[in-house]
């Protein structure tokens, strides 16, 4: 893979530097086919040291981690070898099974089914709760 | 359809609402004394409570209703590893609105995004408790006949106390109200309560100290301090009388005072206050029933 020319497919850019590797973990990105490149550490005019993933596929990415992981990251839409769109990240409003409550005394500690659910409660703050119990996530 | 799972789900003209009609049931009993008929409240209570049970209970029949209960619930069903989900839609197809006590926080929100009637959280854990807040918001209607312009003494356990911290929610939706937060260090209420008193705008001030306070106070809202919350039992024996109610405590106190006090007590509260005017805790566990009949004739949407 070149890792400047991607057919159809994402460039995920200004990651917190560090990041890189939780966003591929938790986009499950160990379980694609076509060739994901992350650069670590670029140097950015703006962030100093920044991370980027590459993926060569136009997959279905969960953009509440990506703007959970790392709020300040875009990303380039390429279709045709050309950028079709530019989509910059926000903390997301909810969060469904990206984080996990922590409150040994939250329903979701015995009924293991239940998807773990957070609200965005302070944006400034990047505080979110447990839908169910109001515990903090971290 | 609607659920009550935390007093910020009604809104302060619905919390009027409620209050409105709780008076008129007072004042006129016999015109509710049908409005449920054949309608039928389940209570469902995973973990015992029995005076907020009977409270409900009482509520449905004063309303004409009948009640199905599964006081047992916490040995039957749960034992057997239903889901509470499962439990909600299973009692939906023969109640007609749900009211739940669960040991665990959120289990009523489970059962209301499950079930297909309302839901009313009866105890959460040590997490929401809204219809003793309904409780205590009538009562300080029926004794100050308003809710604004209110200097509200809240004492005790003020750091695990979720009937303080849901009162403190209802009362900055209104004007002019000050909050004296009496409690030991230990027990003070945590920064997020304090930030939803700053955002109101609601005037916030903290001592440890009962007398000092007294002389200003409308409201005085009394909660248990417990052993359990403190590290050794030095510190419990200095400091827990300081957080008893005692006729002598009160000499300062405005002739008006409105004491009150979740229930049950132990010993925050002397016996001897109970002939005091002023005690009012008692008449909350009264009104409590008048709201939850508010409440069941609103979720059921009964005019
Ligand atoms: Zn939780």
């Amino acid at each position: 893979m070149n890792i400047d020319s991607i057919k159809n497919g994402y460039v995920i850019d200004h990651i917190k530097a560090g990041k890189g590797m939780e966003i591929y973990n938790l986009l499950r990105l160990d379980l694609l086919d076509c060739p994901v490149a992350i650069i670590k550490n670029a140097s950015s005019s703006k962030m100093g040291k920044k991370d980027i993933i590459k993926i060569d596929a136009l997959i279905e990415l969960n953009m509440d981690i990506l703007g959970y992981v790392s709020p300040d990251a875009t990303v380039d839409v390429i279709k045709d070898e050309k950028l079709a769109e530019k989509k910059k990240m926000s903390l997301p409003e909810k969060l469904t099974d990206v984080i996990f409550c922590k409150n040994p005394r939250c329903i979701t500690t015995t009924e293991q089914e239940l998807p773990h659910i957070f609200h965005l409660t302070d944006r400034d703050e990047c505080e979110y709760r447990c839908a169910y119990c109001e515990s903090r996530g971290k | 359809m609607r659920s009550v799972i935390d007093i910020k789900d009604l809104s302060t003209t619905e919390l009027n609402e409620l209050v409105a009609v709780a008076e008129d049931i007072i004042q006129n009993p016999d015109k509710y004394a049908h409005k449920c008929d054949r309608k039928k409240l389940a209570t469902l209570f995973f973990e015992p409570s029995t005076r907020t049970r009977l409270s409900f209970e009482a509520a449905m029949y004063e309303l004409g209703g009948h009640v199905l209960s599964m006081s047992d619930a916490g040995s039957s069903s749960a034992a057997k590893g239903e889901s509470v989900a499962d439990t909600a839609k299973t009692v939906s197809c023969y109640a007609d609105i749900i009211a739940m006590r669960h040991p665990k926080e959120g289990a009523p929100l489970v059962a209301a995004m499950n079930a297909s009637i309302p839901v009313i959280n009866a105890g959460d854990g040590g997490h929401n408790h809204p219809t003793q807040t309904l409780a205590d918001l009538l009562t300080i209607h029926r004794e100050k006949a308003r809710f604004d312009n209110l200097t509200i003494g809240l004492c005790g356990d003020l750091k695990f106390g979720r009937t303080v911290h849901s009162l403190i929610s209802a009362m900055t939706r209104y004007s002019g109200i000050k909050f004296v937060l009496i409690s030991p260090k230990e027990l003070t209420v945590p920064s997020y309560v304090k930030k939803v008193i700053k955002e109101a705008g609601a005037e916030c001030r903290e001592t440890t100290d009962l007398l000092e306070a007294m002389p200003q106070l409308d409201i005085l809202y009394m909660t248990r301090v417990q052993r359990e919350r403190f590290f050794n039992e030095e510190d419990y024996l200095r400091l827990k009388d300081s957080y008893i109610l005692t006729p002598e405590k009160l000499i300062t106190a405005k002739k008006d005072l409105c004491i009150m006090h979740p229930l049950p007590r132990v010993n925050e509260i002397s016996v001897k206050v109970d002939e005091d005017p002023r005690a009012c805790y008692f008449k909350q566990v009264l009104n409590g029933k008048y709201m939850r009949m508010a409440l069941i004739l609103k979720l059921l949407e009964i005019k």
